[in-house]
């Protein structure tokens, strides 16, 4: 002891005797099960058969997996291996088929060649969604982020690059067209005409100038058919456009709900109740068959296309509703305050209402954003190769018929993983802009 | 008791500040004849008001009187059905722009503060000469900071409104408004959602804006401010103005029986 007081004057303590340590059942796991496992008998008991039951699960699953068969190059050979690895009959997975089949399940029947174009949109797409997702990127790559759709199209699709160039060109002409419009009679005006110049551009000037350029000039990447996208890419195409189009959308629908303009209300309304009232199966019909019969004859408009606007269209609706609720949970004194200022309707919502309703929307959002991706497999239905289409697909040769678990397994694995991302993107969302201090 | 509570209800003698506050000839607002109706119900009869430049006006009556409506009416939060109103010689009509060109010159402070919780404390008050005024950035900011210092929060500026104490969160309020350089200011109840110790930090940047001569409306029961800084005190009663006069008259000889009543009633406890 007396070394553990050298430097202690005789009325403060300044070394500390060690604590001593408590009994075994008040420490680390044993308190800890004591606690939350074994607190009485009948959580004991529970506690027990619970244990039991994942046990029984785990048998019947651990050895499925862990007797995978990877390389194989169909269900019979898978099943010959097995028979002699393991024996006749042992659960075995037979995972050869995602190691036969992958390139399919993820890119459909995309040339193989070609494959380069949907990996470069793929990480291109990434650099194009990190400036709006986080603050910390730089801001100028928000040019690019604006610019990503139509440069994603042209790598897909492909084609002279002309049109899509004109379809740029389009929006470039909307600026000019505002500030002329805007100057020249009234701000209302430069946004009509910076709505309608674009629009003009590309029904009458773009097709007959992008095929002079094309024919002249013919630079561009190899032409590929709609019918050949399949796989996670579509859904992939079709569930990021239609998140990317429903939010502003549902933005507009949701105000125009709200609006004492008669009419912008009843649209607003009738669409919403419409849209949501029907099946979104039923919409994709209307979109693979019916639509053809509205449009002009000699137009064609791409499936893939028609099926975008569709889902965007139903999950705008939702949207919708959800960003209504963030309004209404908006104090009446926000308004008057915004009012009260002196800012107009649009800089009120832009900088006052939509950032605090958007935020409070914001679990919401992102629910309706998971229920559209997922939603993109119902595509099945009208003929698209989703990757449900491509398992019926794969399921339907000699080699492969007869398998399941380890497809859907697969297929499942990565919508988890997309929306697995998109839950925790929202957290960190939530938690970055708390700024009630509650 | 504190001694806010002291200022609020028990009558003080008049100082003399007042005679240093100029009222000028100049009209600021003039409501003529003007009648609003909830639905059925009729909230303000027949209303006649006159505010002159710099003049300090309180105004007060029993809940559901009106008092509140009037004051929203002046910058169009709720529109009148009847009658005239005209604010810095622009009459309100259901003309937009009118009516931001008023709401832009007319500052406005609310019983519940309703600062925008998703900004800091000087993006609150650079938001509207940003975006209204088109001040640019720097040149508001260096206004706002002059505003805080004269609120006396100019420390609290990169914080949340959250974060801020009631009595706080009201100056931030107060200073908001003073950034869009108003010509008049308009007060609902300022201080009826506060606790007592907080009222009189509000009374007290309140007054020294009337000091300043700014044009003030003002609905409040703190007869104290009242009796310190008004040129006039208004009494309503279900939707009519039902006498007007200088604080001293006012508080020592009402006319009227409900002004008495009224009176009899926040000045008795």
């Amino acid at each position: 002891m007396s070394d553990l007081h050298a430097q202690t004057v005789p009325y403060v303590r300044e070394s500390m005797v060690p604590q001593g340590e408590p009994p075994a059942t008040e420490r680390g796991a044993v308190k800890w099960m004591r606690e939350n496992l074994f607190s009485s008998w009948f959580n004991a008991i529970l506690t027990i058969i619970g244990l039991a039951f994942v046990a029984w699960v785990l048998m019947h699953i651990v050895p499925w997996f862990w007797n995978s068969i990877w390389f194989a190059g169909s269900l019979t050979a898978c099943r010959e291996i097995r028979d002699a690895t393991w024996g006749a009959g042992a659960p075995s997975a037979c995972f050869s088929v995602i190691t036969d089949r992958w390139q399919q399940l993820l890119l459909g029947f995309y040339p193989s060649e070609l494959y380069w174009r949907p990996i470069t949109a793929l990480v291109l797409f990434g650099v194009a969604v990190a400036p709006v997702l986080f603050t910390r990127v730089p801001r100028q790559l928000l040019w690019f982020s604006a610019i990503y759709p139509v440069a994603m199209v042209w790598l897909l699709w492909g084609g002279t690059i002309w049109p899509y160039l004109l379809v740029l060109a389009g929006f470039a002409l909307g600026v000019p067209a505002y500030r002329i419009g805007a100057k020249a009679v009234a701000p209302l005006l430069g946004v009509v005409a910076a709505i309608a110049v674009p629009i003009l551009f590309w029904v009458f000037v773009l097709p007959p100038l992008s095929g002079a350029l094309s024919s002249a000039l013919p630079i561009g990447l190899e032409a590929v058919p709609s019918r050949a996208m399949g796989g996670f890419m579509l859904s992939f195409i079709i569930g990021v456009s239609g998140i990317a189009l429903s939010l502003p959308l549902g933005i507009l629908l949701a105000l125009g709900r709200q609006s004492h303009l008669i009419f912008i209300h009843a649209v607003s309304v009738a669409f919403i109740e419409l849209m949501r009232g029907v099946p979104l199966i039923v919409w994709l019909f209307t979109a693979s068959l019916l639509l053809n019969y509205f449009l002009p004859p000699g137009t064609t408009f791409d499936l893939t296309l028609r099926v975008v606007i569709m889902v965007t269209f139903f999950a705008s609706a939702y949207m919708a509703e959800v960003i209504r609720g963030g309004l209404a949970a908006l104090p009446r004194g926000q308004y008057e305050a915004a009012d009260s200022l002196g800012l107009d309707y649009w800089k009120a919502m832009r900088l006052i209402i939509l950032p605090q309703a958007l935020k409070i929307s914001i679990p919401g959002i992102v629910n309706t954003f998971i229920g559209l991706f997922k939603d993109t497999t119902l595509v099945v239905f009208i003929g698209l190769l989703d990757p449900i289409g491509l398992s019926n697909a794969i399921r339907a040769t000699t080699d492969w018929n007869g398998i399941y678990w380890e497809l859907f397994i697969f297929i499942g694995a990565l919508f988890f993983i997309c929306c697995f991302a998109m839950s925790r993107y929202s957290m960190y969302l939530e938690q970055k802009l708390r700024t009630d201090h509650r | 008791m504190t001694a806010t509570d002291t200022a609020a209800h028990a009558p003080a003698p008049a100082t003399p500040r007042r005679s240093a506050m100029e009222v000028s000839d100049e009209i600021a607002i003039e409501i003529s004849d003007m009648n609003k109706w909830f639905g059925q119900f009729h909230v303000l009869r027949d209303i006649d008001l006159t505010v002159h430049r710099g003049e300090r006006i309180v105004i007060c009556g029993p809940s559901g009187s009106g008092k509140s409506t009037l004051i929203r009416c002046i910058n169009a939060l709720e529109e009148h059905q009847k009658g005239r109103i005209v604010v810095d010689g622009t009459e309100l009509s259901s003309d937009l722009k009118n009516i931001d060109k008023i709401r832009s010159e007319v500052g406005m402070c609310f019983q519940h503060f309703n600062l925008f919780p998703h900004l800091t404390i000087l993006e609150n008050c650079t938001l509207a000469p940003i975006w209204v005024r088109k001040v640019p950035k720097k040149e508001a900011e260096a206004t706002a900071m002059h505003f805080l210092e004269k609120v006396k929060i100019p420390d609290q500026a990169n914080k949340y409104p959250g974060q801020l104490s009631g009595g706080q969160q009201q100056r931030v309020a107060i200073a908001r408004s003073l950034c869009m350089r108003p010509r008049i200011m308009l007060f609902d109840e300022p201080t009826s959602a506060l606790d007592p110790e907080m009222i009189k930090e509000v009374l007290d940047t309140m007054i020294s804006l009337a000091e300043e001569g700014m044009t003030m409306l003002c609905v409040t029961h703190e007869m104290g401010f009242a009796r310190q800084v008004a040129n006039r005190v208004i009494f309503m009663d279900q939707g009519q103005i039902v006498e007007q006069n200088e604080p001293e008259e006012f508080f020592n000889n009402p006319r009227s029986d409900r002004t008495k009543l009224f009176l009899s009633q926040i000045l008795g406890h």
